[in-house]
């Protein structure tokens, strides 16, 4: 049972022009056993949200907290949030030449769990958790995300998702770039991954599909570094029919 | 003892030219005269980038004395290896055609007191590689190191060459490579920090013959190998792979001129390299010569230089000289890049701690050429070596 909570995170970026501020002051909590979407128009800061939570070097955090289970988040090395349990799903998954899949899996998969899987089960759970994403085995002796297409990308992300099995889960457009067979495909992985316990979901999306099938508990508009207004998944559909217009044109502030 | 050799015709080098531009840097006119050969002063094309001073004189009139070195080596069934001197070295002396074109080849070919010498007869197949151990033993001493490696045809072999200890050497290895031979000849440069390396491989390749070379460089003060190729007939394939790491004071350099003089002939140059520490330094001078009469011909070379702290640098020089427009394909490249934080940031968002992080990356920087050098017994020993490497930056400051 974990909770993560942001609180009032204020995060900048280093420009040419000195720092930019992203995010001005998001506050959220993600319980086990919940699922929320964050929507939110290009540019409005969800993956450095994201990234942030995850400890990614190029965001400066300039105020704010963010606690799992109480424990500070921010004091974390990258590699020890994951371990702590945080997992995110990125919207662009980056290569690593040279390095193959199943060696990559193996290494964090012992990383996180502090000792390294069994051979034999290990192998059986790979292939699993390929099969079921449809990623062809021959995958794992690629080098990790090279030459990959979007989708496939996204795919293995899933399947790291579902070996690692942590906490919270951080999913940055996941939907993004998959053909309608393989949103289905990555909802179940997503579900399953929800239903191995209680677990924690962050899903930012541009889309409502994706919503059909990983049904949110709590749905955030995104607007502007803040959250502009909470809803349940009505929300989703709301904004599949009006747009962000009503909160970018709004002045800044006017929350629901 | 001292050896004279005897200026001859060779037609495999200057016979082939056949454009008037012969003043080409590409292909300078060698001689064995030791006295045609000045010493270098630093500026020239070819020595621009060698940090003399550090050399011992060895590339200019440092007093070869007798090895320090230890020769050691296995001889697998069918193979003849063996130290020879007198009218026996001088007769294989100048074997691949090599006219040397610096003074410390020269030097070499004239005083070396003896050649190591390899040899694989025709239709021999060699079932495991021929490991020669050079063993430095002491650095003070300057030494001259010959070895000649004889493939004849249709012969399969690996040779390699492993240079570990304290020396100050300058070697000329030459290799030929009769008609359709298939040969693998590594050399290994996992000196001490003292070592001071100079070494000339020239290599002839017969018609439809292959010629691997693999140059890796880890240790030593100050190493230089220049790896060389031309062809004997149409059809010779060359690969030539390298693979070193810099560390804080060394200088590793890495030269290579591949002369298509023959028709049909191809070529494939990798080099990688990773740097860390201050003043750490690695040349790549990538020199490829295609001839006018070297139609249909395919070559293609690259370096890739990874950049793991600040106060390194890395020089990196693709050169290609094409005479005839009838090639089938020419193309370099060359990138020196940071390490990457992207990735770091990837294996460590799974859980991976980034010292070990950081590992797997420069591992994936070098896996291809490791996977292509193609002894398996060596693949191992190389990604320890990589691995040691990297351990002694433990706490050096890395590049953010
Ligand atoms: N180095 C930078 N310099 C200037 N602006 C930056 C820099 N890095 C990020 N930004 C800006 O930060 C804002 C937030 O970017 P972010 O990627 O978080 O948006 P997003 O909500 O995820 O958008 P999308 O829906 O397109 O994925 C963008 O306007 C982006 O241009
Ligand atoms: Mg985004």
């Amino acid at each position: 049972m974990s909770t993560l909570e942001i609180r009032d995170l204020h995060v900048s970026v280093d420009t040419e022009d000195g720092p930019k501020e992203i995010l001005k002051g998001v506050t959220l909590t993600i319980r086990a056993g919940e699922t929320h979407a964050i929507m939110g128009p290009n540019g409005s800061g969800k993956s450095t949200l994201a990234y942030s939570v995850a400890g990614h070097p190029k965001y400066q955090i300039t105020s704010g907290t963010v606690t799992l289970d109480g424990q500070d988040v921010l004091a974390m090395s990258v590699d020890e949030r994951a371990r702590a349990g945080l997992f995110l799903a990125m919207q662009y998954p980056v290569e690593v030449p040279g390095v193959s899949v199943s060696n990559f899996l193996r290494t964090a998969k012992t990383a996180v769990s502090g000792e390294a899987p069994k051979l034999r089960t290990w192998i059986k759970d790979v292939n699993t958790a390929m099969d079921r994403v449809k990623m062809e085995r021959s995958f794992a002796q690629r080098n990790v995300n090279e030459g990959f297409s979007g989708g496939e990308k996204k795919r293995h992300e899933i399947v790291q998702l579902e070996l690692i099995d942590p906490a919270i889960a951080v999913l940055d457009e996941t939907d993004s770039g998959l053909d309608i067979d393989a949103l289905r495909i990555v909802s179940a992985g997503v579900n399953r991954f929800k239903e191995n316990g209680d677990k924690g979901v962050l899903l930012i999306t541009h889309y409502t599909r994706i919503l059909r099938y990983i049904v949110p508990d709590f749905v955030h508009v995104f607007v502007d570094g803040r959250i502009a207004e909470e809803g349940g998944s009505e929300l989703a559909e709301k904004l599949e029919a009006e747009g962000y217009a009503a909160y970018v044109d709004a002045p800044a502030g006017a929350q629901a | 003892m001292i050896l004279y050799v005897t200026v001859t015709e060779t037609p495999n080098v200057a016979g082939a030219v056949e454009t008037a531009d012969v003043a080409s840097h590409l292909h300078p006119v060698g001689s064995f005269d030791v006295a045609a050969h000045p010493i270098p002063s630093g500026r020239e094309e070819i020595w621009r980038f060698t940090p003399l001073k550090r050399l011992r004189a060895l590339h200019g009139d440092a007093v070869l004395q007798p090895g320090s070195a230890l020769f050691r080596w296995n001889t697998p069934e069918g193979v003849r290896a063996e130290i020879v001197d007198g009218a026996e070295a001088r007769e294989v002396r100048g074997v691949s055609g090599l006219v040397p074109n610096t003074r410390y080849a020269a030097r070499v070919l004239a005083e070396a007191p003896t050649t190591l010498l390899v040899d694989v007869p025709a239709d021999v197949e060699v079932g495991e590689p021929i490991l020669v151990d050079l063993t430095g033993r002491d650095a003070t001493t300057a030494e001259a190191v010959d070895v000649v490696l004889r493939f004849g045809r249709h012969s399969r072999a690996v040779v390699v060459l492993n240079h570990t200890g304290s020396a100050t050497m300058a070697q000329v290895v030459e290799v030929s490579v009769d008609d359709g031979a298939e040969v693998s000849v590594v050399s290994l440069q996992d000196w001490a920090d003292d070592a001071v390396h100079l070494s000339h491989v020239e290599a002839a390749v017969g018609r439809d013959a292959s010629y691997k070379h693999v140059a890796i460089s880890f240790g030593g003060d100050v190493v230089r190998m220049d790896s060389n190729v031309h062809y004997r007939g149409p059809g010779g394939s060359a690969e030539l792979f390298g693979l070193y790491f810099a560390d804080a004071g060394q200088h590793l350099e890495h030269r290579l001129f591949v002369d298509h003089n023959e028709p049909r002939t191809r070529s494939n140059v990798v080099y990688k390299g990773a740097l860390q520490g201050d003043g750490a330094h690695t040349v790549w001078v990538g020199n490829v010569l295609i001839r006018k009469a070297a139609e249909g011909i395919e070559t293609y070379e690259q370096n890739r230089n990874l950049v793991l702290t600040d106060g390194c640098r890395a020089d990196s020089v693709p050169n290609l000289e094409i005479e005839t427009g009838e090639i089938e394909g020419a193309g370099h490249a060359s990138t020196t890049g940071r390490f990457d934080d992207e990735q770091l940031f990837y294996l460590q968002s799974r859980g991976v701690p980034e010292d070990e992080a950081r590992r797997l990356v420069v591992h994936g920087f070098f896996n291809d050429i490791v996977r292509k050098i193609g002894v398996p017994a060596l693949e191992e020993r190389l990604m320890a070596a990589v691995e040691s490497e990297l351990a002694k930056n433990v706490t050096a400051e890395v590049v953010r």
